[in-house]
Protein backbone atom coordinates (compact mmCIF):
# COMPACT_ATOMS: atom_id res chain seq x y z
CA UNK A 1 0.00 0.00 0.00
CA UNK A 2 1.76 3.29 -1.43
CA UNK A 3 1.02 6.49 0.71
CA UNK A 4 -1.55 7.73 -0.97
CA UNK A 5 -3.51 4.62 -1.04
CA UNK A 6 -3.14 4.36 2.87
CA UNK A 7 -4.69 8.05 2.77
CA UNK A 8 -7.79 6.83 0.70
CA UNK A 9 -8.06 3.72 2.76
CA UNK A 10 -8.25 6.24 6.23
CA UNK A 11 -10.56 8.49 4.68
CA UNK A 12 -12.75 5.89 3.70
CA UNK A 13 -12.66 2.98 5.82
CA UNK A 14 -11.70 4.13 9.51
CA UNK A 15 -14.90 5.64 9.85
CA UNK A 16 -17.10 3.04 9.87
CA UNK A 17 -14.99 1.83 12.71
CA UNK A 18 -17.64 2.33 14.82
CA UNK A 19 -19.90 0.09 13.00
CA UNK A 20 -17.28 -2.78 12.43
CA UNK A 21 -16.92 -2.83 16.76
CA UNK A 22 -20.66 -2.62 16.73
CA UNK A 23 -21.49 -5.63 14.72
CA UNK A 24 -18.31 -7.96 16.09
CA UNK A 25 -19.27 -6.80 19.87
CA UNK A 26 -23.21 -7.96 18.85
CA UNK A 27 -21.48 -11.57 17.09
CA UNK A 28 -19.12 -12.56 19.60
CA UNK A 29 -20.50 -10.98 22.82
CA UNK A 30 -17.49 -10.31 24.36
CA UNK A 31 -15.17 -7.19 24.04
CA UNK A 32 -11.80 -8.40 24.03
CA UNK A 33 -12.74 -10.76 21.10
CA UNK A 34 -14.31 -8.17 19.20
CA UNK A 35 -11.37 -5.74 19.47
CA UNK A 36 -8.96 -8.87 18.25
CA UNK A 37 -11.24 -9.60 15.23
CA UNK A 38 -11.89 -6.21 14.33
CA UNK A 39 -8.74 -5.55 13.74
CA UNK A 40 -7.87 -8.96 11.81
CA UNK A 41 -10.67 -7.34 9.75
CA UNK A 42 -9.22 -3.80 9.37
CA UNK A 43 -5.61 -5.83 7.92
CA UNK A 44 -7.64 -7.93 5.71
CA UNK A 45 -9.84 -4.93 4.55
CA UNK A 46 -6.18 -3.35 3.43
CA UNK A 47 -4.89 -6.00 1.80
CA UNK A 48 -8.00 -6.16 -0.51
CA UNK A 49 -8.25 -2.32 -0.60
CA UNK A 50 -5.98 -2.47 -3.98
CA UNK A 51 -8.92 -4.93 -5.63
CA UNK A 52 -12.26 -2.77 -4.02
CA UNK A 53 -13.80 -0.96 -6.77
CA UNK A 54 -15.62 1.67 -4.47
CA UNK A 55 -19.41 1.49 -3.87
CA UNK A 56 -20.74 1.19 -0.48
CA UNK A 57 -17.61 0.99 1.71
CA UNK A 58 -19.53 0.17 4.89
CA UNK A 59 -21.52 -2.82 3.32
CA UNK A 60 -18.45 -3.89 2.14
CA UNK A 61 -16.34 -3.21 5.45
CA UNK A 62 -18.73 -5.25 7.25
CA UNK A 63 -18.94 -8.12 5.26
CA UNK A 64 -15.50 -8.67 6.21
CA UNK A 65 -16.12 -8.04 9.62
CA UNK A 66 -18.69 -10.46 9.73
CA UNK A 67 -16.66 -13.11 8.05
CA UNK A 68 -13.89 -12.37 10.15
CA UNK A 69 -15.95 -13.28 13.01
CA UNK A 70 -16.88 -16.72 11.45
CA UNK A 71 -13.61 -17.46 10.79
CA UNK A 72 -12.89 -16.84 14.52
CA UNK A 73 -15.72 -19.29 15.60
CA UNK A 74 -14.30 -21.64 13.31
CA UNK A 75 -10.96 -21.22 14.42
CA UNK A 76 -12.28 -21.57 18.64
CA UNK A 77 -14.60 -24.55 17.79
CA UNK A 78 -17.71 -22.74 18.61
CA UNK A 79 -20.73 -23.65 16.45
CA UNK A 80 -22.17 -20.32 16.21
CA UNK A 81 -25.25 -21.26 16.22
CA UNK A 82 -25.11 -23.14 19.52
CA UNK A 83 -27.00 -20.55 21.32
CA UNK A 84 -30.37 -20.70 22.06
CA UNK A 85 -32.84 -17.84 24.27
CA UNK A 86 -33.50 -19.52 27.36
CA UNK A 87 -36.10 -18.39 28.78
CA UNK A 88 -35.37 -19.31 32.26
CA UNK A 89 -32.76 -17.27 32.66
CA UNK A 90 -34.79 -14.40 31.52
CA UNK A 91 -37.92 -14.88 33.38
CA UNK A 92 -37.19 -12.68 35.99
CA UNK A 93 -37.08 -9.60 33.61
CA UNK A 94 -41.30 -10.51 32.26
CA UNK A 95 -42.59 -9.69 36.67
CA UNK A 96 -40.31 -6.44 36.68
CA UNK A 97 -42.81 -4.34 37.94
CA UNK A 98 -40.85 -1.30 39.26
CA UNK A 99 -43.04 1.52 39.95
CA UNK A 100 -39.65 3.77 38.83
CA UNK A 101 -39.85 4.77 35.04
CA UNK A 102 -36.08 4.88 35.13
CA UNK A 103 -36.03 1.29 36.85
CA UNK A 104 -37.71 0.10 33.88
CA UNK A 105 -36.17 1.84 31.47
CA UNK A 106 -33.08 0.19 32.71
CA UNK A 107 -34.56 -3.09 32.87
CA UNK A 108 -35.93 -2.93 29.90
CA UNK A 109 -32.90 -2.70 28.47
CA UNK A 110 -30.81 -5.21 30.00
CA UNK A 111 -33.95 -7.45 29.21
CA UNK A 112 -32.96 -6.31 25.31
CA UNK A 113 -30.06 -6.61 25.49
CA UNK A 114 -30.13 -10.65 27.16
CA UNK A 115 -32.61 -11.37 24.77
CA UNK A 116 -30.51 -9.97 21.73
CA UNK A 117 -27.77 -11.82 23.53
CA UNK A 118 -29.44 -14.99 23.05
CA UNK A 119 -31.04 -15.26 19.33
CA UNK A 120 -29.34 -17.54 17.24
CA UNK A 121 -26.46 -15.55 15.54
CA UNK A 122 -28.17 -15.75 12.15
CA UNK A 123 -30.81 -13.94 13.38
CA UNK A 124 -28.93 -11.30 15.59
CA UNK A 125 -26.72 -10.53 13.27
CA UNK A 126 -29.55 -9.60 10.76
CA UNK A 127 -31.19 -7.53 13.63
CA UNK A 128 -28.10 -5.64 14.47
CA UNK A 129 -27.47 -4.66 10.72
CA UNK A 130 -31.09 -3.64 10.22
CA UNK A 131 -32.73 -1.94 14.04
CA UNK A 132 -28.82 -1.26 15.48
CA UNK A 133 -27.23 0.22 12.14
CA UNK A 134 -29.69 0.98 9.80
CA UNK A 135 -28.97 -0.85 6.56
CA UNK A 136 -31.19 -1.30 4.23
CA UNK A 137 -32.66 -5.29 3.44
CA UNK A 138 -30.59 -5.02 -0.25
CA UNK A 139 -27.36 -3.66 2.24
CA UNK A 140 -27.71 -6.94 4.54
CA UNK A 141 -28.31 -9.08 1.94
CA UNK A 142 -24.67 -7.85 0.10
CA UNK A 143 -23.06 -8.30 4.00
CA UNK A 144 -24.93 -11.36 5.19
CA UNK A 145 -24.55 -13.03 1.93
CA UNK A 146 -28.40 -14.34 1.24
CA UNK A 147 -31.36 -13.31 -1.02
CA UNK A 148 -33.40 -10.12 0.05
CA UNK A 149 -36.29 -11.93 0.75
CA UNK A 150 -34.46 -14.48 3.43
CA UNK A 151 -32.92 -11.18 4.78
CA UNK A 152 -36.85 -10.23 5.28
CA UNK A 153 -37.75 -13.62 6.54
CA UNK A 154 -35.00 -13.85 9.64
CA UNK A 155 -35.62 -10.42 10.24
CA UNK A 156 -39.31 -11.42 11.00
CA UNK A 157 -38.60 -14.25 12.92
CA UNK A 158 -36.03 -12.64 14.94
CA UNK A 159 -38.34 -9.90 16.32
CA UNK A 160 -41.45 -12.12 17.02
CA UNK A 161 -38.22 -13.99 18.85
CA UNK A 162 -37.50 -11.09 20.65
CA UNK A 163 -41.41 -10.23 21.36
CA UNK A 164 -41.73 -14.12 23.03
CA UNK A 165 -39.06 -13.25 24.96
CA UNK A 166 -39.81 -9.63 26.61
CA UNK A 167 -42.72 -8.24 28.55
CA UNK A 168 -44.97 -6.66 26.17
CA UNK A 169 -46.26 -4.39 28.62
CA UNK A 170 -42.37 -2.82 29.42
CA UNK A 171 -41.78 -1.92 25.06
CA UNK A 172 -45.98 -0.46 25.43
CA UNK A 173 -44.49 2.55 26.87
CA UNK A 174 -41.30 3.34 25.00
CA UNK B 1 -54.30 -12.62 0.95
CA UNK B 2 -54.33 -14.58 3.85
CA UNK B 3 -52.49 -14.07 7.28
CA UNK B 4 -50.47 -17.28 6.53
CA UNK B 5 -48.89 -15.67 3.46
CA UNK B 6 -48.50 -12.50 4.79
CA UNK B 7 -46.17 -13.53 7.00
CA UNK B 8 -42.62 -11.99 7.02
CA UNK B 9 -44.42 -9.42 4.46
CA UNK B 10 -45.77 -7.59 7.80
CA UNK B 11 -42.04 -6.76 8.39
CA UNK B 12 -41.08 -5.61 5.23
CA UNK B 13 -43.93 -3.69 4.75
CA UNK B 14 -43.21 -2.08 8.54
CA UNK B 15 -39.41 -1.54 7.53
CA UNK B 16 -40.38 0.59 4.13
CA UNK B 17 -39.25 -2.47 2.17
CA UNK B 18 -41.91 -3.98 -0.29
CA UNK B 19 -42.31 -2.48 -3.72
CA UNK B 20 -45.65 -0.71 -4.58
CA UNK B 21 -47.67 -4.04 -5.36
CA UNK B 22 -46.96 -6.22 -2.41
CA UNK B 23 -47.52 -3.10 -0.28
CA UNK B 24 -50.97 -2.43 -1.66
CA UNK B 25 -51.77 -6.21 -0.57
CA UNK B 26 -50.62 -5.81 2.40
CA UNK B 27 -52.69 -2.55 3.28
CA UNK B 28 -55.65 -4.38 1.91
CA UNK B 29 -55.13 -7.36 3.98
CA UNK B 30 -54.63 -5.33 7.00
CA UNK B 31 -57.96 -2.85 6.19
CA UNK B 32 -59.96 -6.28 6.95
CA UNK B 33 -57.88 -8.11 9.75
CA UNK B 34 -57.81 -7.35 13.40
CA UNK B 35 -54.83 -9.76 14.41
CA UNK B 36 -52.66 -8.88 11.73
CA UNK B 37 -53.19 -5.04 12.50
CA UNK B 38 -52.53 -6.44 16.19
CA UNK B 39 -49.59 -7.74 15.04
CA UNK B 40 -48.09 -4.93 13.16
CA UNK B 41 -48.21 -2.49 16.15
CA UNK B 42 -46.85 -4.55 18.21
CA UNK B 43 -43.99 -5.05 16.11
CA UNK B 44 -43.39 -1.56 15.38
CA UNK B 45 -43.16 -0.97 19.38
CA UNK B 46 -40.74 -3.27 19.57
CA UNK B 47 -38.67 -2.17 16.56
CA UNK B 48 -39.21 1.44 18.42
CA UNK B 49 -37.64 -0.14 21.82
CA UNK B 50 -34.68 -1.88 19.78
CA UNK B 51 -33.68 1.30 18.04
CA UNK B 52 -34.26 3.88 21.08
CA UNK B 53 -32.22 1.37 23.70
CA UNK B 54 -29.74 -0.35 21.08
CA UNK B 55 -27.39 2.16 19.91
CA UNK B 56 -24.44 1.90 17.69
CA UNK B 57 -20.98 1.38 20.22
CA UNK B 58 -18.54 3.44 19.89
CA UNK B 59 -15.11 1.65 19.32
CA UNK B 60 -12.51 1.74 22.52
CA UNK B 61 -9.77 4.72 21.85
CA UNK B 62 -7.10 2.01 22.03
CA UNK B 63 -8.51 0.06 19.02
CA UNK B 64 -8.76 3.10 16.71
CA UNK B 65 -5.29 3.70 17.82
CA UNK B 66 -4.27 0.57 17.05
CA UNK B 67 -6.13 0.48 13.45
CA UNK B 68 -4.21 3.84 12.98
CA UNK B 69 -1.04 2.20 13.42
CA UNK B 70 -2.09 -0.54 11.81
CA UNK B 71 -2.75 1.72 8.48
CA UNK B 72 0.74 3.39 8.65
CA UNK B 73 2.41 0.23 9.12
CA UNK B 74 1.13 -1.02 6.04
CA UNK B 75 2.31 1.49 3.93
CA UNK B 76 5.69 0.80 2.26
CA UNK B 77 7.95 3.31 3.65
CA UNK B 78 9.72 4.98 0.33
CA UNK B 79 13.41 4.66 1.88
CA UNK B 80 12.58 0.42 1.44
CA UNK B 81 13.04 1.22 -2.15
CA UNK B 82 16.90 2.88 -1.55
CA UNK B 83 17.56 -0.24 1.17
CA UNK B 84 16.79 -2.70 -1.85
CA UNK B 85 18.63 -0.83 -4.35
CA UNK B 86 22.19 -1.72 -2.76
CA UNK B 87 21.15 -5.31 -2.37
CA UNK B 88 20.20 -5.77 -5.79
CA UNK B 89 23.46 -4.61 -6.71
CA UNK B 90 25.43 -6.10 -4.62
CA UNK B 91 23.53 -9.32 -5.84
CA UNK B 92 24.07 -8.40 -9.41
CA UNK B 93 28.42 -7.26 -8.09
CA UNK B 94 28.50 -10.80 -6.51
CA UNK B 95 26.98 -12.40 -10.24
CA UNK B 96 29.04 -11.16 -12.17
CA UNK B 97 31.54 -12.48 -9.83
CA UNK B 98 31.05 -15.99 -10.30
CA UNK B 99 30.12 -16.10 -6.52
CA UNK B 100 27.63 -18.47 -6.45
CA UNK B 101 26.33 -17.92 -3.19
CA UNK B 102 24.77 -14.35 -4.47
CA UNK B 103 21.43 -16.41 -5.61
CA UNK B 104 21.55 -17.83 -1.81
CA UNK B 105 22.04 -14.17 -0.33
CA UNK B 106 19.11 -13.03 -2.50
CA UNK B 107 16.35 -15.80 -1.67
CA UNK B 108 17.26 -15.45 2.37
CA UNK B 109 16.34 -11.28 1.79
CA UNK B 110 13.30 -12.04 -0.37
CA UNK B 111 9.84 -11.10 1.61
CA UNK B 112 8.22 -14.36 2.74
CA UNK B 113 11.39 -16.62 2.55
CA UNK B 114 12.11 -17.13 5.94
CA UNK B 115 13.80 -20.45 6.81
CA UNK B 116 11.09 -23.08 7.26
CA UNK B 117 12.86 -25.28 9.96
CA UNK B 118 13.38 -22.12 11.97
CA UNK B 119 9.64 -21.30 12.28
CA UNK B 120 9.10 -24.75 13.03
CA UNK B 121 11.29 -24.44 16.08
CA UNK B 122 10.37 -20.99 17.07
CA UNK B 123 6.41 -22.12 17.23
CA UNK B 124 7.53 -25.16 19.29
CA UNK B 125 9.62 -23.02 21.88
CA UNK B 126 6.55 -21.09 21.82
CA UNK B 127 4.41 -24.05 22.30
CA UNK B 128 6.78 -25.91 24.37
CA UNK B 129 6.78 -22.51 26.91
CA UNK B 130 3.27 -22.30 27.39
CA UNK B 131 2.88 -26.18 28.38
CA UNK B 132 3.77 -27.11 32.24
CA UNK B 133 5.06 -24.60 34.31
CA UNK B 134 8.15 -23.32 32.56
CA UNK B 135 7.25 -20.01 30.62
CA UNK B 136 9.67 -17.93 32.80
CA UNK B 137 13.15 -18.80 34.61
CA UNK B 138 12.87 -15.04 36.10
CA UNK B 139 9.80 -14.02 36.69
CA UNK B 140 9.51 -10.43 36.46
CA UNK B 141 8.31 -6.82 35.02
CA UNK B 142 11.00 -5.35 35.27
CA UNK B 143 13.68 -4.81 32.38
CA UNK B 144 16.33 -3.37 35.20
CA UNK B 145 15.75 -7.56 36.71
CA UNK B 146 15.41 -9.62 34.12
CA UNK B 147 18.39 -8.33 31.82
CA UNK B 148 21.38 -8.80 34.29
CA UNK B 149 19.69 -12.09 35.46
CA UNK B 150 21.15 -13.26 30.91
CA UNK B 151 24.38 -12.16 32.25
CA UNK B 152 26.88 -14.94 32.38
CA UNK B 153 24.16 -17.14 31.26
CA UNK B 154 24.69 -16.34 27.59
CA UNK B 155 27.33 -15.33 24.89
CA UNK B 156 25.83 -12.22 24.75
CA UNK B 157 23.45 -9.46 26.53
CA UNK B 158 20.03 -9.41 25.16
CA UNK B 159 18.34 -6.37 24.76
CA UNK B 160 15.37 -6.11 27.34
CA UNK B 161 13.00 -3.56 26.00
CA UNK B 162 9.66 -2.91 28.66
CA UNK B 163 6.30 -1.72 26.42
CA UNK B 164 4.48 -1.78 29.22
CA UNK B 165 3.24 1.59 28.02
CA UNK B 166 2.44 0.56 24.68
CA UNK B 167 0.08 -2.12 26.35
CA UNK B 168 2.61 -5.19 26.41
CA UNK B 169 4.29 -5.67 29.57
CA UNK B 170 7.15 -7.55 30.31
CA UNK B 171 6.70 -10.64 32.48
CA UNK B 172 10.20 -12.24 32.49
CA UNK B 173 12.89 -14.26 30.74
CA UNK B 174 14.22 -17.69 29.98
CA UNK B 175 16.86 -19.33 28.40
CA UNK B 176 15.56 -21.32 25.24
CA UNK B 177 17.39 -23.17 22.49
CA UNK B 178 16.81 -22.71 18.72
CA UNK B 179 18.92 -22.69 15.93
CA UNK B 180 21.39 -24.77 17.31
CA UNK B 181 22.47 -22.30 19.84
CA UNK B 182 21.38 -20.78 23.15
CA UNK B 183 19.17 -18.15 22.55
CA UNK B 184 17.02 -15.32 24.61
CA UNK B 185 13.55 -15.68 25.39
CA UNK B 186 11.59 -12.62 26.43
CA UNK B 187 7.92 -12.86 28.15
CA UNK B 188 5.21 -10.35 27.04
CA UNK B 189 1.41 -10.26 27.56
CA UNK B 190 -0.95 -8.95 25.83
CA UNK B 191 -3.94 -9.08 27.41
CA UNK B 192 -4.74 -13.27 27.96
CA UNK B 193 -2.61 -13.50 25.06
CA UNK B 194 1.36 -14.71 25.98
CA UNK B 195 4.21 -13.07 23.49
CA UNK B 196 7.68 -14.81 23.30
CA UNK B 197 10.30 -12.80 21.96
CA UNK B 198 13.57 -15.11 20.72
CA UNK B 199 16.79 -12.67 20.23
CA UNK B 200 19.86 -14.00 19.12
CA UNK B 201 23.36 -12.02 17.98
CA UNK B 202 22.94 -12.92 13.82
CA UNK B 203 25.30 -11.33 11.11
CA UNK B 204 22.23 -9.74 9.26
CA UNK B 205 22.71 -6.31 11.05
CA UNK B 206 19.04 -5.39 9.64
CA UNK B 207 16.20 -6.99 8.25
CA UNK B 208 12.82 -5.65 7.90
CA UNK B 209 10.18 -7.78 9.87
CA UNK B 210 8.62 -10.48 7.89
CA UNK B 211 5.81 -12.27 9.23
CA UNK B 212 4.22 -15.72 8.78
CA UNK B 213 1.38 -17.92 9.95
CA UNK B 214 1.17 -21.89 10.94
CA UNK B 215 -0.82 -23.87 13.26
CA UNK B 216 -2.52 -20.64 14.00
CA UNK B 217 0.32 -18.36 15.52
CA UNK B 218 1.42 -15.35 14.24
CA UNK B 219 5.32 -15.20 13.82
CA UNK B 220 7.05 -11.82 13.07
CA UNK B 221 11.14 -11.95 12.31
CA UNK B 222 13.16 -8.97 11.58
CA UNK B 223 16.16 -8.22 12.37
CA UNK B 224 17.86 -5.07 14.09
CA UNK B 225 21.57 -3.89 15.29
CA UNK B 226 23.46 -7.35 15.20
CA UNK B 227 20.55 -9.00 16.72
CA UNK B 228 18.10 -11.08 15.14
CA UNK B 229 14.42 -11.22 16.48
CA UNK B 230 11.20 -13.95 16.45
CA UNK B 231 8.14 -12.63 18.12
CA UNK B 232 5.73 -15.18 18.01
CA UNK B 233 1.82 -15.25 19.61
CA UNK B 234 -1.55 -16.17 19.16
CA UNK B 235 -2.86 -12.37 19.53
CA UNK B 236 -3.51 -11.30 16.32
CA UNK B 237 -1.26 -10.42 13.94
CA UNK B 238 -1.94 -6.56 13.42
CA UNK B 239 -1.19 -6.50 17.32
CA UNK B 240 1.78 -8.71 16.77
CA UNK B 241 3.11 -7.07 13.68
CA UNK B 242 2.69 -3.60 16.65
CA UNK B 243 5.01 -5.25 19.06
CA UNK B 244 7.51 -6.65 16.44
CA UNK B 245 7.68 -2.86 14.97
CA UNK B 246 8.58 -1.43 18.47
CA UNK B 247 11.28 -4.08 18.99
CA UNK B 248 12.80 -3.23 15.78
CA UNK B 249 12.49 0.57 17.08
CA UNK B 250 14.11 0.24 20.09
CA UNK B 251 16.97 -2.23 19.03
CA UNK B 252 17.64 0.71 16.23
CA UNK B 253 17.20 3.30 19.03
CA UNK B 254 19.72 1.40 21.47
CA UNK B 255 22.56 0.46 18.40
CA UNK B 256 25.78 2.75 18.85
CA UNK B 257 26.09 5.36 17.26
CA UNK B 258 28.86 5.77 14.09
Amino acid sequence: MDPSEAARFEEAVLPHLDAAYTLARHLLRNDHDAEDVVQDAYLRAIRHFGGYRGGNTRAWLLTIVRNTCYSWFRRHHLDARATEFDETVHRDFRRAEDPEEEMLRGALREALDQAIEGLPVEFREVLILRDVQGLSYGEIAEVVGIPVGTVMSRLSRARQRLQRALPVEDYRRN
Amino acid sequence: MSCDTLGAKLTGYLDRELDERAAGEVEAHLRQCVTCSAQLERERRLRAAVQAHLTPLRAPERLRSNVRAMIRTQVKRPQRRQTWLPTWAATAAALLLGVAGGWQLALQHAPGAIGSDLVTEVVAGHVRSLQGTHLTDIASSEHHTVKPWFAGKLDFSPPVPDFTTQGFPLTGGRLDYLGERQVAALVYRRRQHVINLFVWPSPDSNALPVAASRRGYHVVHGAADGMTYWAISDVNEAELSQFAQLVAADLSRNAPQP
